[in-house]
């Protein structure tokens, strides 16, 4: 087998591990939280990301400033919030996606290569805006009897809770780090595969 | 004459402290020795750091067990053992009253005194600490990843559960043994027939690998003399077990002189190995009797008391080779057993001398049958073919020894007020240091084990008179911190403890801090009347009980009010604590309850009785502060007048909880 399709089939596996690894990590660190809470998202689902009991943790948390729930499986069985259709949506992308890659590299050819991945790119592109616009909707979808209601001294405004897309933000007692968990970094390596598969297979051609 | 008296006098003190310091020397400690020695930068631990030791002190009299940091001598936290506990609901709260059942029914309170933490191959592995209590004979034991007592049980035809509560190597056994002799079983008889008729009744309870849970093996009827102290044998002795004796002379009044007698009474030297074997070859005799075996169930979050009928007794004349007496100066408190197992010290008490046995030589005086005549048909060894060296008024009044592992013994001496080093080998004193004052027990960590940890040196006192701020005439007893990692003992810290801080054992804190236990799991809580969400939540009438299945989360309680509940009527409170975070616990308090608040761990649940004698509106609110809103954690119960007709309801925010 040429090299080209290893390389192909490797790409829809690691896309395909996403199913296994968070992409992205949301960590809080408080006085009272030395030990931090955090937030693993995943294609699918939440899950704690430090400690045990975190997404409830973080919940319970929250509801002081008038957050809306997670959309944690726990919390949608319970009925305390709408199940988040990007759960649903990123699986059958995920799946769909990998399963080409595998085609695509039996196939082996670098046209198609170079397709599946600005199809990748422009999902990722896609995702990413996604999940910042969700961030702003669940930072500033605040409940009106909020026990704590905060405005922002400079605009006079409520104040919104949104984390950082990416990096650092001081949220009231809460210092907030966003950053890419080892799923995201699985996913570059998969769009990095399947390039290196296209430049690799034109060079194979040429030979 | 006056020369003569003065030169007498000097004589007299020179003999008690023949290796007394220097003046100057006494001085380290106070406020000169502690600037000198950099004493204030060894036992400073900077904000938000960690200690590098637990002690568990015991509180004596106050019946429980005290966690403290060494070498900053804070206190972190009081296990509740033995005595009921107000602050946390221990004892109060349905579900740990019967760890305090016992034969002669409730009892409230307990004098707790030796802790000593399990042993893995001879090293404190930190699983469990094991403590006794005194006046009522029991055992308990307490898991040290949740710090709190699992487990109560009572020692039957025992009385001054003194000698107790020692582990073995491998924690096979803790060994409980009497301080009083006692009719065996008890009965009925006049207290001056009690030579010859009492008995001293040594037991030993099994202690299971995985669960730790208790069971007394074998119960062996020993003279009826007091059997003070004890220590396990080690290593190369480690199928023994030590005791030592005191009023040989079986006096039943006036001990202090009746008891006083004979020049040596005997440290007993026990092969438990041997007796293991009989029994397990279906040896010894099962007695009647009645103790109480509570235990604490951590799915069920609560405490069973059963009653136990009958105890296996074992009398040393069936198992010849195993019960041995070494002829031990004067009274011997202290029974301590060094890291090599090789030596054997009893602390002559009422004779100001080390009498040092050797293991070695006892083995060969048994083998060569040196004996000298017996006591109740157990041989006596003769004294010099097991004794290896006395050292001779190395102070006044020694109780206790413990070791480091250079071969060196500190030995508390009560009444002279000090602390010495000896080496065990010389039989010579290194060093010695006073105490404020009349030390009773000292603990190095793992100093009673074969691998004691050089550091650290704690010497606890009874009496503090000028030590710190006066509180009027009862004042604080105090342990006092040495570092013994050079040749002389050099203090550190005084600090106050609880109660009698009557013995103590240390550990490494790493051996136990990563295991500590954070939160109990919601989804493992078993507890029959637990709530998993506020869904569950209810209130249930059964005749004039009335079930009230409560939920606590940040910052309600569901239901927070209550209507129906009627004068005459008997309300359980059920709380479970919802949370799943650490450091999170709520409590709870009910107006005019004739009982403790509770204190509720995160995933826990527990009941509180409440018995309304008033018509009212009757407030009940959480008492730890939890959170931001710890204030509005306040619920209301309606409790109208007998008979009347108010109809039983709950609701949360004006509808029943979950609906």
């Amino acid at each position: 087998m040429k090299k080209s399709k290893i390389l192909m089939v490797l790409a829809g596996l690691f896309l395909g591990s996403l199913f296994f690894f968070p992409i992205w990590k949301i960590t809080l660190i408080a006085p009272q939280y030395p030990e931090p809470l955090g937030l693993n998202i995943h294609i699918n689902r939440l899950s704690d990301g430090v400690q045990f009991y975190d997404v409830n943790n973080i919940d319970l948390l929250n509801h002081y400033i008038g957050m809306a729930h997670l959309p944690s499986k726990e919390n949608v069985i319970k009925g305390n919030v709408e199940p988040l259709l990007e759960f649903i949506i990123f699986p059958i992308v995920v799946s769909v996606m990998s399963v080409l890659a595998l085609i695509v590299g039996f196939i082996g050819k670098p046209k198609l290569y170079l397709i599946w991945l600005i199809i990748m790119v422009i999902l990722g592109i896609a995702g990413l805006y996604d999940f910042y616009r969700w961030l702003f909707i669940y930072g500033h979808n605040l409940d009106l009897n909020a026990i704590l209601k905060i405005t922002d001294p400079v605009t006079g405004l409520p104040m919104g809770y949104q984390p950082p897309f990416f990096g650092y933000k001081k949220i009231l007692n809460f210092e907030v780090y966003s950053f890419p968990a080892i799923g995201a970094y699985l996913m570059a390596s998969s769009m990095l595969l399947s390039f290196l598969a296209f430049f690799i297979s034109k060079k194979e051609i040429k030979n | 004459m006056k020369t003569i008296v003065k030169l007498a006098f000097a004589f007299i003190l020179a003999s008690f402290f023949g290796c007394a310091p220097t003046g100057s020397d006494k001085d380290k400690g106070t406020s000169k020795g502690a600037l000198s020695g950099n004493a204030a930068e060894k036992v400073y631990v900077a904000p938000g750091e960690y200690d590098s030791h637990y002690a568990f002190i015991s509180g004596g009299f106050s019946g429980q067990l005290s966690v403290y940091g060494l070498p900053s001598g804070r206190l972190f936290r009081v296990i509740p053992v033995f005595s009921q506990d107000p602050e946390k609901g221990y004892g109060y709260n349905e579900e740990t009253k019967p760890m305090l059942n016992t034969s002669h029914g409730f009892i409230p309170w307990g004098d707790a005194h030796h802790p000593d933490i399990s042993q893995t191959n001879g090293s404190l592995d930190g699983r469990w600490v094991f403590i006794n209590e005194n006046n009522t004979p029991r055992i308990a034991r307490i898991s040290l990843e949740t710090f709190e007592t699992e487990e109560i049980i009572e020692i039957p035809n025992s009385a001054g559960n003194h000698s107790s509560a020692y582990v073995t190597e491998n924690t096979e056994y803790v060994v409980a043994g009497t301080r009083f002799a006692v009719p065996f079983p008890q009965k009925d008889m006049p207290i001056s027939e009690m030579k010859g008729n009492f008995k001293g009744a040594l037991s030993f309870l099994k202690v299971d690998k995985e669960s730790g849970d208790m069971n007394i093996s074998f119960q062996i009827s020993m003279p009826g003399f007091d059997y003070d102290k004890c220590h396990p044998g080690r290593d190369k002795s480690h199928d023994w077990f030590f005791f030592t004796t005191y009023n040989t002379e079986e006096a039943n009044s006036l001990l202090e002189v009746n008891a006083s007698q004979n020049d040596k009474d005997f440290i007993a030297a026990i092969n438990w190995k041997k007796i293991e074997e009989y029994v397990a070859n279906g040896g010894g005799t099962k007695q009647p009797t009645n103790y109480a075996h509570n235990k604490w169930d951590n799915d069920k979050h609560t405490a069973t008391s059963v009653m136990v009928k009958e105890v296996l007794v074992v009398d040393p004349k069936d198992v010849p080779g195993a019960f041995y007496f070494l002829p031990t100066a004067k009274s011997p408190h202290g029974c301590d057993v060094d890291p090599t197992g090789e030596y054997i010290i009893g602390s002559g008490k009422l004779a100001a001398a080390m009498t040092v046995h050797s293991f070695s030589k006892m083995i060969k005086a048994i083998e060569a049958k040196a004996f000298d005549g017996d006591a109740y048909g157990i041989p006596i060894l003769k004294f010099e073919a097991v004794n290896y060296g006395v050292l001779e008024q190395p102070g006044l009044g020694p109780l206790h020894t413990e070791f480091d592992s250079r071969g060196n013994a500190y030995t508390t001496f009560f009444i002279s007020s000090e602390v010495v080093k000896w080496n065990v080998k010389d039989l010579k004193v290194i060093d010695r240091h006073p105490v404020y004052y009349s030390v009773g027990h000292l603990m190095i960590p793992g100093g009673n084990s074969r691998t004691p940890d050089d550091k650290y040196l704690i010497a606890m006192n009874k009496i503090t008179k000028d030590r710190y701020l006066p509180t009027g005439p009862e004042v604080c007893q105090s342990a006092q911190l040495f570092d013994i990692s050079g040749d002389k003992l050099e203090l550190l810290l005084d600090f106050p403890t609880i109660g009698e801080p009557h013995y103590a054992a240390g550990i490494a804190a790493d051996k136990i801090s990563s295991k500590s236990k954070k939160i109990y799991k919601l989804e493992e809580n078993k507890h029959p009347y637990a709530v998993k969400s506020e869904a569950e939540t209810k209130v249930v009438r059964n005749g004039n009980e009335v079930h009230v299945y409560m939920s606590m989360i940040r910052s309600h309680f569901s239901p927070d009010n209550i209507e129906g509940v009627k004068v005459g009527d008997k309300v359980f409170f059920h709380i479970t604590n919802l949370e799943q975070d650490y450091d999170v616990p709520h409590g709870f308090a009910m107006i005019g309850a004739n009982t403790s608040e509770m204190l509720i761990m995160p995933g826990r649940t527990a009941t509180s009785i409440w018995e309304p004698k008033q018509v009212g509106i009757w407030p009940m609110y959480c008492t730890d502060f939890c959170s931001a809103l710890h204030q509005e954690m306040q619920g209301y119960v309606r409790v109208s007048a007998k008979g009347s007709n108010t109809p039983l309801t709950y609701t949360l925010d004006g509808d029943i909880p979950g609906q």
